[in-house]
């Protein structure tokens, strides 16, 4: 037990600090996931071939390309990519980024990826008859979207969401590859360090049932409260 | 981008071998599994469901991890035989996988003997066929119908999952991928080779479950 005492001589401060970080990186990767779901749901609903492609191709490289090869790709590609950006802005100097921003990056296009799919499906799921009768009430579009379309979405969308955040969850342990020290990392250098892994990557899946388990208890309440008067 | 296709198609193989001998194993696993959780004795029910939480609620990397450098450490667990297979990274990845995709595959099929209507247990039980039978031939072949597009996703979830074969060592095709790019220095042209073989091997996963589905329909 005194391995994870407080202070100088255990690592049980280190081990939640990592924690905050893991639950900081989710959060993040879910936001910038849910940004990119704003973009590409309505790609996917598009008419337009082109934009349907491009909406299609996106959720099905990331589906099925592994989590760890996107991570290496912005790890590894990430500052490249900016420094080439930065010298068409005439900026010629080395750019290092963050690994917090590369990871919850990377982790956000995946987890947005998946967002997507749940968007489009409990969208596609909303009856016909509620966009014929927003235009017969002469609604606005913007109106019709966020007062009509938003909240049965959210209802239908929220479970599916709940497994999304799950995964991206779960992959935010694959960015310990790049350094940032979350639970998984932390729990490799403590590792290291005691000689002791079986006690620290059991107490990282502790860590990691705990996350889900509260996370899930979280969402449930969420999910009452926005199916009231179902 | 030519020179490192060759290297990367062997590791393909790698990552085959790992992707199927963990399937096998997990079905198995999973199959155990799903006959435990609709077990009545609530222990049994209960251990199964802990099983199925536990590998289902942590991530792969943190089994992984455990079975590969957790397990070392005990310092009895080395004097047994079973050290032989618990040394090798190889396995150790394959035991990881094929128990974290049993624990998803149990929760698959004990969904699909739960929606087996009850008239096709009672129609073999009128006709006096034995329970060992009306198992094997009635509950087995409408629960492997029932959790075909199920057990399609997890195929292709394992496959991803397979990647992470590369923290333990092994040289599967995210592991040469991640040397090449180390080496070389050219993320994007090493991800779009890597992830064309991959995406190639979904679309395959994907079109041969569909097939099976087809073949195995009601209709």
């Amino acid at each position: 037990m005194e391995l994870l005492s407080f202070g100088d001589t255990g690592w049980g401060d280190e081990l939640f600090y990592a924690t905050l970080m893991t639950i900081a990186v989710s959060i993040t990767a879910m936001l910038i996931g849910f940004l990119f779901a704003l973009i590409f749901t309505p790609l996917k609903l598009s008419k337009n071939k082109f934009f349907n492609f491009i909406g299609n191709s996106y959720t099905t490289v990331i589906r099925g390309v592994p989590e760890l090869l996107v991570i290496y790709l912005f790890f590894f590609g990430g500052s490249g990519a900016v420094m080439y950006v930065a010298s068409i802005f005439g900026y010629n100097e080395y750019i290092e980024i963050n690994a917090f921003i590369t990871g919850s990056f990377a982790i956000g296009i995946i987890s947005g990826a998946y967002s997507t799919e749940v968007f489009r499906g409990a969208i596609q799921s909303i009856d016909k008859g509620q966009f014929e009768a927003s235009q017969v009430l002469g609604l606005k579009r913007f109106v019709y979207f966020f007062r009509v379309i938003m909240p049965q979405m959210l209802r239908l969308a929220i479970p599916n969401l709940s497994n999304v955040w799950q995964i991206t969850l779960k992959d935010t342990s694959l960015i310990s590859v790049t350094g940032l020290v979350e639970i998984m990392r932390q729990s490799y250098i403590a590792a290291g360090s005691t000689r002791d892994p079986l006690f620290f990557y059991s107490f990282a899946a502790v860590l990691y049932l705990l996350l889900t388990f509260l996370s899930m208890k979280l969402i449930n309440r969420l999910e009452i409260k926005y199916s009231r008067g179902f | 981008m030519i020179t490192s296709f060759p290297k990367l198609l062997s590791a393909t193989v790698v990552t085959l071998k790992l992707l199927s001998l963990s399937l096998f194993f997990g079905l198995f696993i999973g199959l155990l599994f799903a006959i435990l959780r609709l077990n009545k004795n609530i222990f049994i029910n209960k251990f199964a469901y802990g099983y199925s939480y536990v590998f289902r609620g942590t991530p792969l990397l943190v089994q992984i991890f455990i079975i590969y450098f957790g397990l070392g450490q005990i310092e009895y667990f080395r004097s047994t035989f079973l050290w032989v297979i618990f040394k090798e990274p190889y396995w150790c990845a394959i035991i990881a996988f094929a128990l974290n995709t049993g624990a998803y595959t149990s929760e698959i099929l004990r969904s699909a003997f739960q929606t087996i209507k009850p008239g096709f247990i009672e129609a073999g039980k009128s006709l006096g066929i034995s329970n060992k039978i009306i198992f094997y031939k009635i509950q087995i072949p409408i629960a492997i119908r029932q959790s075909l597009p199920a057990y399609g996703n997890e195929i292709i979830l394992m496959l991803k999952g397979t990647s992470l074969a590369s923290t333990v060592t092994l040289m599967d095709l995210t592991g040469v991928a991640k040397y090449i790019i180390s080496t070389t220095f050219k993320p994007i042209e090493v991800f779009i080779v890597a992830g064309s073989i991959y995406l190639f091997m979904t679309f395959v996963i994907h079109n041969l479950i569909k097939f099976l589905e087809k073949k195995y329909g009601y209709s």
